[in-house]
Parts: C-alpha cells; sequence; structure tokens
C-alpha cells in the first residue's frame, strides 16, 4: 500500500517539470539543448525539403500523417517478409506469413504493438531493430504530433494554422524520444536487460541438462516500448521475463517511462490553452485598463484547463487501481478450497519480484496509459481485478497513450458542457469557444467509433467458428477473452489476454482492421474538431457560463465517463469478468 | 488551384515522406540501438552480455533467470509453463524436457490458465501432491502460494523466503548439509525491498543452488 502511495507521489513530482519541456518544444519556445538539436534538425528538414516554419491546415496535417504513416507500414512490411536473410539474423528466424506480417505492421505503426507472434521465434534482430524499434519512435511521434496540432487548434491562437506535421514528427523524435531512450536505455543494462547483437547462448547447467539464454538488443527495444507508450516485448512474455525487467528498479524506471510523456501531454494542453486565454485576455484588457488576475500555484503549473483534465484522469486511475489490487489481494478461492493458502493474493501469472501490489500497478497503468507491456500475465489476474484493465482500455482516455488519451478526454469534456448545458438551457462553451452542431456531431461519430468496433467484432467472433477456435479458457472467461482482445486492439493497447490463440488469419485480419480504424478514424476526426472550432471567435465568459476549471467539473467528467462506459459496456463485462467473479466467489 | 501546381504538392509531399522515414529508420531502427550497445559494453559488460553465471569457469546459467532443478539436494523454484526453456539432449540428439515432452525451443509465458479454470486446479493439485511426497514434514496448508502457482514468465528466478525455508528440513537430508549452513545459505541469497518500500522479499534459486553444489563440494569455483 505504502509502495503504490509512494511511487504515485514521485510521479506527480516528475511529472511537472517534464511536461514543462514538452511544452517547451511543442510551442516552439527555447530549451537549454537547442544549440544542438537545431543544428542536428536543420540537417534532416534541409535533406527532406521540409520548410518547418510553413504551417499546415488541418487536413494538410492530417494528409501528411496518413501519407507518412503508409509509406513506413510499405517499408516495414517489406522487411517483416524478408526478414529470413542472413543479415543480423544469428539465430536463423524464417521470414513472417503474410497475414502474420499484415497484423504485425499495422499494430506496430498504429501504437498497438498487439503481437500475435512470439518474439524469441518470430523476429530476426535486423526486424527487431528496423521495424520494432523504428516504428515504437514514429508511432510515437505520430501521435504526439497528432496530439499538438489538436491542442493548437483549441488553444487558437490562429484561424487556420495547426503547425508542420514533418517538424513536429522531427523535433518530437530528436529532442525527446532519442536522449530520454538513450539514458533510459543505459539504467536499464545497469539493471541487467541485456543489450548485444550475440547469438542466444546454451549453457549445461549444473545438473547436467542444458538452458538456452535468450540474447538480443533488447534494452534498446525496451526503452522505448514504455517511453512510446508502445508495449510490444522482445520476447513473448514481455515485461515480465526477467531478460526484459530484471528487478524492482527496472520495473520502476519502466513503469516511469510510460507514465511521463502522456501525463507531459495534460500539462502541455493546460499551458498552450492558457498562453492562447492570456493572449485574449491582455488584447482585451489593453482595451478596457482591467489588469489580469494572477493565478494560484497548480494553475500556474497545470494549466487551469490542464488542471481539471489531469484530475479527472487521476480519479479514474485511483479507482481503478484500487480495485485491480483489492481483487488481486483477495486470492483465487478455486485454489483455497483445495487447500493452498491464499493469503499472499492470487500468485499464479505474476512474479515474486513484483508482488501483487507492483502487479496491480502496472496492469492498471499499462492499460490506462495504453502502452500494453505486462509485468503479469493479464489472462491469470482474477476477474475483477481483469477487469480493470479492460475497462480502461474501454474508457480509452485515462490519460491514454502518446496525445491520443487527452485527445479522446476533450471528446468527453466537450460532451460534458454540452450534457450540462443541455441542462440549464444554454448553449455549451468550451475553452471559450461555442459548442455548436458541427462539432457535437462528430464528437458523437468519434466517441461511438470505439465501443463500435470493440462490440461489433466480439460479436461476430463469438458467432463464427473461425472466432471461437482461439479461445482457450472455458466458461464465461472464454468471452472475456475475445471482448479483451477487441477492446486491446480498438484502444490500440496491445496487451492481451495472451490464452487466446490468435495468430490465425481470421484473428489476424479482424484485430488489424479495428486497430486501424480505431487509430486513425479518432484521429482525422478530432482534428476536423479543432479545426472547427478554431475558426470561431472567443465569447466572452458571462455568469451562465459554465466553468471548466474547477474541480465539480472533474468530478461531472468523471460520471459523464462512467455514464457513457456503463450505458455501452456494461451488459458484456456482466456476461464475460462480473459473471465470472459471481461463480468463483458463489 | 490548377492541375499542375496540386501535382507539384503531393510530389513534393511524397518527397518530405520519404526522406524523412529513410532518415528517421536510420536515426531509430539502426544508429541508436547501435549506439546504446557500444556504451553498454563499455560501462556494464557483464549486464550487457547476459549476466552470466559460471562454475569451473563454465557458463552454467543466468544470473536473473530461473532454471528447472530436479536433484532432490537442490532447492525447487516455481512451476513453469516452458520448463524454464531447461532440457535433456539424448543421443540420437532429440531434445525433451524433464517431464518427458519434447522441448519446443526458446519461449516464455505461462499457461494463461484463468482463475476459474479447472485445469489449473488439477495442476496445483498434481504439484502439491509431489511437493508433500518430496518434504513429508510439510503440512499441505502450509505451502506458499508462490510455489505453486506458475510464474507469468515462466522464468522466474525467485520464490519467497518462506518458499524457501519450507523446503530446508528435506534438503538437509538429501545433501547432508547441516540446517544451519541451509539457513545461511538461503539468508546469503535473499534480497530485501528496494529502500526497505519497494518490491517484495526474494530468494534467488539458482543463487541458492550454486551455494549448495558448492558447499557439497560438487564445483569449485563460482562467479557471478
Amino acid at each position: 500500500m505504502l509502495q503504490l502511495v509512494l511511487t504515485l507521489i514521485i510521479y506527480l513530482i516528475l511529472v511537472i517539470p517534464v511536461g514543462r519541456y514538452l511544452y517547451h518544444i511543442a510551442a516552439g519556445k527555447h530549451t537549454f539543448a537547442d544549440p544542438v538539436f537545431d543544428r542536428a534538425d536543420g540537417l534532416i528538414y534541409k535533406l527532406g525539403g521540409v520548410e518547418p516554419r510553413k504551417g499546415m491546415n488541418w487536413k494538410q496535417y492530417v494528409l501528411a500523417l496518413l501519407g507518412t504513416n503508409a509509406v513506413m507500414m510499405a517499408i516495414g512490411y517489406i522487411i517483416l517478409r524478408l526478414q529470413s536473410i542472413p543479415l543480423l539474423n544469428p539465430n536463423g528466424i524464417q521470414g513472417m506469413e503474410p497475414t502474420l506480417a499484415f497484423n504485425t505492421i499495422i499494430s506496430f505503426m498504429t501504437n498497438t504493438n498487439l503481437q500475435h507472434y512470439s518474439g524469441e521465434s518470430g523476429l530476426s534482430y535486423l526486424s527487431q531493430m528496423l521495424v520494432i524499434i523504428f516504428m515504437m519512435f514514429v508511432s510515437a511521434a505520430s501521435g504526439y504530433a497528432a496530439c499538438v496540432a489538436f491542442i493548437r487548434g483549441l488553444a487558437g491562437k490562429t484561424k487556420d494554422n495547426v503547425g508542420n506535421f514533418f517538424a513536429d514528427l522531427v523535433r518530437i523524435t530528436t529532442r525527446v524520444l532519442l536522449p530520454f531512450s538513450l539514458a533510459g536505455g543505459l539504467l536499464l543494462v545497469w539493471q541487467g536487460v541485456p543489450q548485444n547483437f550475440s547469438q542466444n547462448v546454451v549453457v549445461q547447467t549444473l545438473e547436467g541438462t542444458y538452458q538456452v539464454l535468450a540474447m538480443g538488443p533488447v534494452a534498446a527495444l525496451e526503452i522505448i516500448k514504455h517511453l512510446g507508450t508502445n508495449g510490444g516485448g522482445f520476447f513473448g512474455a514481455n515485461s515480465a521475463t526477467p531478460m526484459e525487467n530484471p528487478t524492482i528498479l527496472s520495473n520502476l524506471i519502466e513503469l516511469y517511462s510510460m507514465m511521463l510523456l502522456p501525463g507531459a501531454c495534460v500539462i502541455t494542453f493546460g499551458k498552450m490553452v492558457a498562453d492562447g486565454r492570456r493572449q485574449h485576455q491582455q488584447s482585451k484588457a489593453a482595451e478596457s485598463g482591467v489588469s489580469v488576475q494572477r493565478e494560484g500555484i497548480t494553475a500556474r503549473l497545470l494549466g487551469k484547463e490542464g488542471r481539471s483534465i489531469f484530475l479527472a484522469m487521476g480519479i479514474l486511475f485511483v479507482i481503478g487501481l484500487s480495485l485491480c489490487y483489492w481483487a488481486e489481494l483477495q486470492g483465487n478461492p478455486a485454489l483455497a478450497a483445495i487447500g493452498l493458502d491464499q493469503s499472499a493474493g492470487s500468485m499464479e501469472g505474476k512474479e515474486v519480484r513484483f508482488g501483487i501490489a507492483q502487479s496491480a500497478l502496472f496492469t492498471t497503468v499499462t492499460t490506462s496509459f495504453t502502452t500494453g507491456t505486462v509485468n503479469n500475465m493479464h489472462d491469470t489476474l482474477t476477474p475483477l481485478g481483469g477487469m480493470v484493465p479492460m475497462l480502461h482500455m474501454m474508457l480509452n482516455c485515462v490519460f491514454g497513450g502518446k496525445g491520443v488519451g487527452l485527445m479522446n478526454m476533450i471528446l468527453y469534456a466537450i460532451l460534458a458542457v454540452f450534457i450540462c448545458g443541455l441542462m440549464v438551457g444554454r448553449t455549451p462553451e468550451y475553452l471559450g469557444k461555442k459548442i455548436e452542431g458541427r462539432e457535437m456531431k462528430l464528437t458523437a461519430l468519434a466517441i461511438i467509433i470505439h465501443p463500435l468496433l470493440i462490440l461489433a467484432f466480439s460479436a461476430l467472433a463469438v458467432s463464427t467458428a473461425a472466432g471461437q477456435a482461439g479461445i482457450t479458457n472455458p466458461g464465461f472467461h472464454g468471452l472475456s477473452q475475445v471482448l479483451y482482445e477487441y477492446a486491446s486492439s480498438a484502444a490500440n493497447n496491445g496487451s492481451g489476454f495472451e490464452g487466446l490463440a490468435d495468430n490465425s488469419c481470421f484473428w489476424n485480419i479482424t484485430t488489424g482492421i479495428v486497430m486501424f480504424l480505431g487509430r486513425y478514424l479518432p484521429i482525422v476526426i478530432q482534428l476536423a474538431i479543432a479545426g472547427s472550432l478554431m475558426k470561431k471567435n472567443y465569447i466572452n465568459e458571462s455568469a451562465g457560463t459554465l466553468r471548466t476549471s474547477t474541480v465539480s467539473f472533474a468530478v461531472i467528467l468523471v460520471f459523464v465517463v462512467y455514464i457513457f462506459a456503463a450505458l455501452t459496456f456494461f451488459p458484456a463485462l456482466a456476461l464475460g469478468p462480473i459473471a465470472e467473479h459471481l461463480t468463483l466467489w458463489g | 488551384m490548377n492541375e499542375t501546381t496540386t501535382k507539384n504538392a503531393f510530389f513534393h509531399g511524397l518527397r518530405q515522406s520519404l526522406v524523412i522515414t529513410f532518415l528517421l529508420l536510420l536515426l531509430c531502427g539502426f544508429v541508436f540501438p547501435i549506439l546504446l550497445s557500444g556504451i553498454s559494453a563499455v560501462l556494464f559488460p557483464s549486464q550487457a552480455g547476459g549476466s552470466l553465471v559460471y562454475a569451473d569457469g563454465r557458463a552454467v546459467g543466468a544470473a536473473n533467470i530461473g532454471q528447472d532443478f530436479t536433484e532432490p539436494y537442490f532447492m525447487k523454484g516455481r512451476p513453469s509453463a516452458y520448463n524454464y526453456n531447461t532440457y535433456y539432449e539424448d543421443e540420437q540428439g532429440s531434445r525433451y524436457c524433464s517431464d518427458g515432452s519434447e522441448f519446443a525451443g526458446l519461449g516464455s509465458g505461462s499457461n494463461n490458465y484463468a482463475p476459474s479454470n479447472p485445469a489449473l486446479t488439477e495442476r496445483v493439485e498434481a504439484d502439491i501432491q509431489a511437493f508433500l511426497e518430496a518434504n513429508p514434514d510439510v503440512k499441505r496448508e502450509d505451502i506458499p502460494a508462490d510455489l505453486m502457482t506458475a510464474s507469468g514468465s515462466g522464468l522466474d528466478p525467485h520464490i519467497t523466503p518462506a518458499s524457501a525455508r519450507i523446503q530446508i528440513p528435506a534438503l538437509a537430508a538429501a545433501s547432508g548439509l547441516s540446517q544451519e549452513q541451509l539457513e545461511q545459505i538461503v539468508a546469503d541469497n535473499t534480497k530485501g525491498k528496494l529502500l526497505g518500500i519497494f518490491g517484495e522479499e526474494t530468494v534467488n534459486v539458482l543463487g541458492v543452488n550454486l551455494d549448495i553444489a558448492q558447499a557439497m563440494g560438487l564445483v569449485g569455483d563460482v562467479s557471478r
């Protein structure tokens, strides 16, 4: 308990400076490292013919993002199919089968990292580097770029310029992801994560038997896997393996590297929106001669609007974490029935060095921040403990992956002001802009896509023989396996109830489609909303305006999120994890 | 906007996409892992190479990775769905695990049994029976849960201190070492929580067994 509280307090201390740094990168402000990075970026822009100062409107931005992602996917697909060539392939791995390569490439480009292969036997070192590690960087940078463009739209400094996609992509990669990865990667090697290009080692043990020990450039993949909220492991069992995550310290490093940047995105949002507001107010203040109010400390650190969003996300997170931790501590009544002491909690599928507390924390973090890395096996979680990660992927707005979670939460915020507006009979407004028919239609569309993908495809899977063939656990848990797989795909999370036998044509193709739509449709719609809002003029705050920077708005937001989730997902959850819980404890 | 400018804009966009992709591929997918390997090899050569453990100058395992032990004088770790990637080789060169099944090659993970899966209860029951047979002094309700449940990775190198203590009487009988000697060995291989707060107390099973082997004179010089 104490270690959970302390871990989160340290997070709150760390996230503020990182958020500040990210804000400076996003807003194009000066940082201490500019002399080095300006030169490196300048060279890249020159070679690529990029004019970083040339802004794009939201449509051009979306096209640049989609086009670049398409080019990356094409190159990655070719490498996966041809990986059997003897280049950085000491373990003689074969080329990848077409549907699996289709699934894998979408999975990594969309920042999902759902893995239907096992890294030990499915990928050469060349693929691990040129496809997996590369995509982990650029998919995170793409998501972040989309988020920054979205924030620029909401902050509304100009009428149609959301920034330059290529400049955003390069800046976030060279100034945030690469330097953080190099430092974090070294820390991981220090803790015992392998980083080499040797063949796997076979040793003869004390008993005269043999043991194969996995090698490879593990640390390089490991650090960007978390930093970019990617989640695809070098090995099948991901961060549960002692190669990827050998100690409690490496566990904390991985935990923080996946939590810091999504939290920092919220701070970036708060500060950039506050900038836009201040600019607007100052121009008004100059006219009327009224001085601008001073702000409190949290408002200055997080930005007023960022603060209420951060608080709402924090409340959702802590509720989920508490439920997961409590459920895992209760142990497994089926094992208690055959006389195995369960006072230590449910240890099946967990590592001794992490225990219940750090496992529950990692599980909640990986699904809230949509990373998808696991340090214990989610399929073996107790029913309610396993429902928390599933629910957080269904909500998809509890911090969320690089940028995307924030964008989803803003949609819920728009929904919340709309509902509140209906109740008091006023035109809803958010961040000083009127929310009208066009924005509400787009918001509703974006919010509905996620449950539609999860529930429709789950229905398809359980009603076809090809889908049912993947289910490996009997009873209600079988439905949970299916739900989890599609929730993970649609939320671009990538963790799994790994028992699911998912490397089949059906599962490869359907989850590939879900990941693709779950990633790009919302991004396009969200940028369209931002594009539409930025064209509008600021309206003056009046006594009837719903203040969105308050604690009570954060609470309203939490309720809106839960009510929406209950309306869409409760029936499915009742048939899966809740039914399993009742049979186990009944 | 006329047709040629649209076309030009398209090709300009495509050129930017292609060149930026290629440059980032080189930077992130190639330069970064090689740079990290280079620095690691200088600063942390042992860890970067997989933290191998040597006995009599020969690699016998890795410090962070568990192993499958069957001899009665060696401490047992947790059940593993992948037999800790440990296998025997017969004269024909075919590989099989200690339970007689064929060795499928390098892997990691668990059986992924749901808590409600009857197969889980069956596996645990069978393991409890076998453990009680090997440790006749132990009562069923005293067995710690971690010793009978499979880890997530199938490679967990640790057990809890309680799981180590409970094996000591049987180990003493089989190895000829005294209980005090074994308790000391377990204490030497126990690691506390980080700063007394984070994580759990762990006992490294391979470490314990290396010390047992050394104390019994099976191996001489050990380096980790």
